[in-house]
Order: C-alpha cells, then structure tokens, then sequence
C-alpha cells in the first residue's frame, strides 16, 4: 500500500527512476544461490571457534591452553596475548570514528572480560566437535568482580569502576576520580527558565527503554586465508568490505595492502554489522595454523557477543502556552554504552527536538559504560531512544492542553529556514507535509473500538553522504555493469542499476550491478547511515555521465562532425549536424560493436565525497487493540509517511519505512535483554527474545512525500534510518490512550500491561 | 561560525566566531592558528553544516561571504 504525494518536477522525461522493477538479486535470494556469509567453503579449511566469558565482570588471572593443545585436530589457539596492544587513538574505519583500543580488546579480551559473553579465547580445529572440545579444555582462572548493568547504577559513585583510566569527559572541571561515565554533553539555546515561566501548562515525566539487538536473520560469519607469503583474504557479511579491511589491519598490525576483503551477501545488518568481531580472530587463527578458518556465530553467540543498542533513561520536561506554543524544554538522556564508551546518546541529544521549533531548550546527554555488549549502531542510533521520550511527553502535553497531537506538532514543527535545535539552518524539508499527510490519511479518522487506542509520534534523521566510488563499463554487446563498493541491504543493486539505465537511456535490464571486493574498486564507507543510494548513486550517475560523453565522442568521430554537434537520448547518439543530412541514430549496442576501432573499451569510474544529504523526517499513526484479560497489544492499523526526497524504487522506499515500522513495533512491545543477577544475558534466542513476525503485524501503510534534495542527480534522502524513529512513541501512546494509563517504561510486555490495569482498577 | 561547547578546551570560553574564510580548509586553518589544536580537533570529530548542508571531511567545500558554518559532531548512522 503506498501514496506517492508531492512528485518534484525531476520526475519530467524521468522513464526508469521511479518505477518498480523485479530485484535483480532476486532470483539468486529466492533460489537459495545466494552466497552468504556462512556459504564459502575452501580446500583445508579449519573451524574456528571462540571461549567466552560466562561472568559480567572478572579479571582474567590466567589462561592455560596446553590441554587444549594437545588435543589431536586442534590446529590453533589463540588469546588475547596474539594481538598488538593499541594506543587510545580515534580511526576513520566505518562511518564514524571508533576507538582503536576499545575495538581491539572487545575483539578479544586482555586483562578483564567486561560482560558475559566477551571472548577470551579462540580456536581451529578440523571439526567443529573437536574445537568444541577444545574450547572446552582451556582453563581459564577469574577473578569475579562485581558488576553493573543498569545505567543509573552505572553512573552511581560507589559502582564497579569497568575502566580505571575512564575520566569523564565534557564536565567543566577535570574529576579527580575515573567513572563509569564516559562523556557529558549538551546543547542549549536560549534561558530555559524565563522559557518554563512563560509556560501555561508544564508536562514533566520520565521514561526507559531496555537495549534491544538489531536482531538480524543471518549471524555474523566468515572465513579467512592468512598465506605463506603474508597476503590475506577475508570473506565476510559486513556492512562495509572496505570497513572490514581497515579495522582487521588496525586490529593485526597489518598493512591495508596485504588485506583484501570480499563481501558476503548480507543478511541483514541494520548497523550492527559496522564493525569486526570474528574476522580478525579468523585471520590470526589462519596465521598460526596456516589453514583457512571459518568462523559463524551461533544465535546465542549474536545476542551475547554483537552489539545491541542501549537501553536508557530519558527525563523530559515541555513547557508550552495554552495555545500549544512551545516555550522551554529540558531533556536529559542516561545510556548504556556497553563495555567501551561510545552509546548513541550523541545522536540521541542531537535528534531529540529537532523536529520543533524551541525558543529555550537544554539537552543533556551521558554516555555510560556498563558490563553488558558494547553497543553498535542500530537504525538512526540513538534517536529511537530519545523520541519515545519526547514523543511521548508531546502526546501527554497535548492531551493535558486539550489539543489534537498532530495539531500541536504543526504548530510547533520545523520548516525551511527553522534554525534546528543542534544548530544549522534547516533547507529543502518536508516535516510539516508529513505531518499532513497523517492528518489526512485515512486511519487517522477511523472509528476506535472498546479497549482501542490511537497514537502519533514524529522522528527526524540526518542522513549522511561521503566517500563512494562506482564504475561503469559497456559490455561489447551494449549492456552495461555497474560496479560499486557497497553491500547491497535495502536494494542498492536494483538502485544503482536504475540511476545509470536512466542517464543511459537503457532499461534497467540492461545493467547489471555487481558489489566488488576492496581490490576491485575505489574505496567506499560502508552501508549505513541511509548514505548508499544518496552518495554511491551520485557517484554511479557521474560514471554513467562521462559514459555518455564518451559515447558522444565516438560517435563525433564515426560521424566526422564536432563533438558539440552529437546528442545522447533513448540509449543512441543523434547526429545534429545538418550536413550530415538523416545520419542514423548510433546506439550503444553499436557503438560498443565498434569500440576497439574508436579508441578501446569505454568504461569510467568515479570516486567522489558526496555531501549535503538531506535530512529526513517521518510521522506515523498507530492504532492498537489491547485484551485486558492478558495484557496482549494487537496492532490494528499503522501509517507511516515520510519524506523520502525522491524514491529511486519506490517498492524499496516502502519496505525501508515497512521494516522499520516493524523493528520499531518490536523494540516498543516485546523486544528487551534480560540479565539474571549475575549479569548474564537470559533470554540469548529468538524463542525468549521475542521479535514482532509477520502474524503479528498488520499491513504497514507508507506514505511517501518527495520534497527533492536538490544535492542529488534525481532528488533522493537517505530512507532507512527514519522509520525507526516514530515507533516506540507511535505504540506507547496508543497502549496509554487505550488503557488509559500512561505507559512510560518499554517493552510493553503483557505483564506490564496487566499491572498497570491492576493498579488502575486500585 | 559556532563551534560546539567541547571547543571550550581550546577556545577557553569563546564558541561563535567572524572568520574570513572561502573554503573549509581554510576556515579551520585559520581557527587553528588562533587556537592552536582546534584545527585538528575539528578535523577529527566534526561535521560541518554550510548553510544547513550537513559535510563530512570536506576541505575543499567552499563558504559564500555570509554563509552560516555549525560545526557539529560527525554523523554515522545505522
């Protein structure tokens, strides 16, 4: 189900971008050909395997693998002694700069395991139950120490300090003692008490979320071949080959040159495949035993070992006037880092107001180690977290004014030339049609049942562009391939084939788009951030550009005229000289028949730094039915809209707002890791951690609005961070509206449910 | 241009500066040479938003003689 509001006056003449062409990795998925992570198999390949450690926090006394070692089949045991100890200096890998120390000992540990689940060692054997048996040999000697997970626990003066050399950061003065708190910051504007004087109602409350795992399908997998001759090769399911090559280089003390990394196809990343965790312990295993190794993690290796996203506490207060108009806001954010510094609560601060207009605001934001999985980004990180807070304290103030939710967001929201709450001046959005689009559709006046609730949440992300490259070459017989340096997650093959079928003239079946491995194409930053269509597709449109210029040349030169006298359209090149009377249009099929005689192969590639993403805002409607006999929420009826600048494949726009619905419907009801008193993770599977299936979700509407981002060849924005967004706040406030109590802390189990409707029977 | 609050440490109070400067590059050598190690800094952990854009490790984009430059910290995502 979609809308298409809005199409920019780019779509004129405009005959493959924005149409909905089969995927071309479609067949390969369906048919199971596909080659994922765990798919290569090479000649005297060993398996790897990793020992974990099953307390939260302990010291590691020592570590003796000598039982291990003797072991018949046992090829290579590795621990934190076989890597480089690494200074505490920020790198460029991913998107964002990561802490080369904190990746290097979370990849393995040193002297302490920081959560359960931290490796510790790791092994290659020839099967799988005999490293097994391995693992199961070593004898590691823990200190236990005590451990904390909770973040306001965390931040406490007496808690278990995880890193002695952790001072925080942002506080006016140096502290004199280290902490579990990483950094401080804040944004701020205006005087934020005159702001809350002025107001005529005050909404002031406090909410939680628990860190929830991006929960993709396929487990981290790979395999890696360390040869004689120091030359290595990765294949993996990442997000990034050329991130994969940077970090394991970092990690190993290599050079990048004796890495090439091949990318996997992926089965779902959502951010938390933006960094390394098994091919660097691959790629030392392979040293040692001069075998290639395989390495998969099990579901439950994922959930203890992988990146979640933080859990965190968030303290808003709205001030406004009886008119709805916003006065003053202060919001203050607690996350959970995991066991490095480095939660979302950045982007958290940054996204938290960005949708309003605000005269007096102050955000406070603390980033808090804890001993739980160091935290990897998850879909717009942070800014799910920060919008169930704002969001929710939005519908509580708007219900407490007696105003309609999406009136008091018009009123309040962001338009061209809104000085954004984390600063610059907003261009080229389209918040406010968003929000019309809600208010207009069709659920938004649909008649509520007993036991029926409604509720809107708005969400806003940056989007992000950067460094991408992308080749084009011309098959001899016209067709086209397209090669970038991206994964393809949410569609970038069928997008890039699309953009240079348009510049080319071709159908889209014409070009056939490849992902290259890092010795086959220029570098590019991963997949994330919703920057690959945007960045990787400017780049692709470029290429294709001096395609079509070197075709108008050749032709010039088959037809003897000046260059300038040669037109390109419908995929041929139109002769408009006139004293060359009627020539024949030359098309690309010929042209390529005769390329060898016009100069060689034709084939281009363009490296560039794409910058000025447009921003991207959504809004959606949920409509939930609850059973006050179990405490069970029932999704009705859920539209979404969003501006997407312009849809490339609109099929693929919708299922970017669809999955997030759904990963966000997830995160507000069910989805939460549980720790026992230990500190070890209780529910580590798909069983006990229960995400939303496709029985549980109705049909997601999306509403697409396009306000062109003038920065891109065709209009587009990044999509795939947004629809994560509004969810959390969307279902909370229609969970509150139906049982009439308002429901602050997630999930929204059933126990919770039943509990508040206990409480509230008295 | 306004730096972000961490600037402090080497700005020692001052966020919001005039700077003439045509391109990004420029803009931070310049700060750099009144702040010694701001530069650097700025290099490492910020975005710069032009006039509303938000860019990435962008040296050579260019500044108009009125434009509005927010350094604000780098933006990854998901």
């Amino acid at each position: 189900m979609s809308d298409v509001l809005d199409r920019p006056d780019t779509d004129e003449g405009l005959k493959v971008v924005g149409t909905r062409p089969i995927r071309p990795d479609g067949a390969d998925k369906v048919t199971g050909r596909a080659l994922f992570g765990a798919d290569l198999i090479m000649p005297g390949q060993l398996v790897g395997k990793v020992l974990r450690s099953p307390h939260a926090h302990a010291r590691i006394v020592s570590i003796d693998a000598k039982k291990a070692r003797a072991l018949p089949g046992v090829k290579a045991i590795i621990t934190g002694d076989d890597f480089p100890n690494l200074a505490d200096e920020f790198h460029d890998g991913g998107e964002a700069a990561s802490n080369l120390r904190d990746l290097a000992m979370n990849v393995m540990a040193r002297d302490k395991a920081l959560y359960d689940g931290h490796a510790v060692a790791a092994v290659a054997a020839i099967s799988t139950a005999i490293a097994d048996e391995a693992l199961a040999l070593i004898n590691v000697k823990y200190e236990v120490l005590p451990h904390v997970i909770e973040v306001e626990a965390a931040m406490a003066a007496d808690a278990p300090v995880l890193h002695p050399h952790m001072f925080t950061q942002g506080l006016d003065e140096r502290p004199s003692l280290p902490s579990n708190i990483a950094k401080k910051n804040k944004l701020a504007r205006g005087d934020l008490d005159a702001g809350f004087a002025e107001a005529d109602v005050v909404v002031e409350a406090r909410y939680e979320t628990r860190a929830v795992h991006q929960g993709y399908i396929e487990p981290h997998a790979c395999v890696a071949s360390w040869a004689a001759d120091g030359q290595c090769n990765v294949w993996s399911s990442s997000q990034g080959q050329f991130m994969v090559r940077t970090y394991c280089a970092k990690v190993l003390g290599l050079e990048i040159s004796n890495i090439r990394v091949t990318p996997a196809e992926i089965g779902g990343g959502f951010g938390g495949k933006t960094t390394v965790y098994l091919e660097p312990l691959a790629l030392a295993l392979s040293r040692q035993s001069g075998h290639p190794v395989k390495m998969v993690m099990s579901r439950e290796e994922v959930f203890r070992a992988t990146g979640p996203t933080s859990g965190g506490v968030i303290l808003v207060k709205l001030g406004a006037k009886s008119d709805g108009t916003l006065t003053a806001a202060d919001v203050e954010m607690k996350f959970q880092a995991g066991a490095f510094a480095g939660s979302p609560v950045g982007g958290a601060s940054m996204t938290a107001l960005a949708c309003y207009d605000i005269p007096n605001f102050r955000i406070t934001g603390w980033d808090v180690v804890t001993n739980s999985p160091k935290v990897a980004a998850y879909r717009a990180p942070g800014a799910p977290i920060s919008a169930f807070g704002v969001e929710s304290a939005m519908d509580e103030l708007a219900r407490k004014l007696g105003i309609d939710p999406i009136e008091l967001r018009e009123k309040n929201g962001v338009k061209n030339g809104t000085k954004a709450s984390y600063g610059p001046t907003f261009a080229n959005i389209g918040y406010l049609e968003t929000l019309a689009a809600i208010k207009n559709c069709a659920q938004y006046s649909e008649p509520l049942g007993p036991n029926q609730g409604r509720g809107v949440a708005a969400g806003f992300w940056f989007n992000v562009g950067g460094e991408s490259t992308a080749a084009v070459h011309i098959n001899e017989d016209g067709t086209a391939v397209v090669v970038t340096g991206n994964p393809d997650i949410g569609g970038s093959r069928a997008s890039m084939a699309m953009m240079a079928a348009e510049v080319l003239g071709v159908s889209v079946e014409q070009v056939r788009p490849m992902v290259a491995d890092t010795a086959s194409i220029g570098f590019s930053m991963l997949t994330g951030g919703s920057r690959t269509t945007f960045a990787t597709g400017m780049a692709v449109v470029q290429a294709a550009e001096k395609i079509v210029a070197e075709l108008k040349r050749r032709a010039a030169l088959i037809w003897d005229v000046p260059a300038d006298q040669v037109s390109w359209a419908n995929g041929a090149a139109i002769c408009q000289d006139e004293a060359k009377g009627a020539a024949k249009p030359l098309t690309l099929a010929g042209l390529a028949a005769q390329s060898a005689r016009t100069g060689g192969p034709i084939s281009a590639q363009v490296s560039l730094n794409a910058q000025g993403a447009g921003p991207g805002f959504g809004v959606h409607v949920c409509d939930v039915e609850i059973d006050p006999e179990t405490g069970h929420v029932t999704v009705l009826r859920y539209t979404a809209a969003q501006d997407v600048g312009k849809a490339i494949h609109p099929s693929y726009v919708e299922g970017q707002i669809q999955g997030g619905v759904a990963q966000g419907v997830g995160w507000a009801l069910n989805e939460e890791y549980i720790f026992d008193r230990d500190g070890k993770m209780e529910n580590a599977g798909f069983l006990d951690y229960r995400v939303p299936v496709a029985s549980d979700l109705p049909m997601i509407g999306a509403i697409l609005i396009e306000v062109a981002n003038p920065r891109h060849p065709y209009g587009a924005k990044g999509v795939g961070e947004v629809p994560i967004v509004p969810p959390l706040a969307a279902v909370a406030n229609a969970v509150s509206a139906a049982i009439g109590v308002r429901m602050r802390d997630l999930p929204l189990s059933p126990p919770k449910i039943r509990a508040a409707l206990d409480a509230k029977a008295g | 241009m306004i730096a972000p609050a961490d600037a402090r440490q080497f700005t020692g109070g001052p966020a919001e500066f005039d700077i003439e400067a045509d391109t990004v590059r420029r803009l931070v050598s310049e700060l750099d040479r009144r702040y010694p190690g701001l530069g650097d800094w700025l290099d490492r952990r910020m975005a710069v938003a032009i006039d509303g854009e938000i860019h990435q490790d962008a040296w050579t984009s260019t500044l108009a003689p009125d434009s509005e430059v927010y350094f604000i910290p780098k933006i990854g995502g998901g």
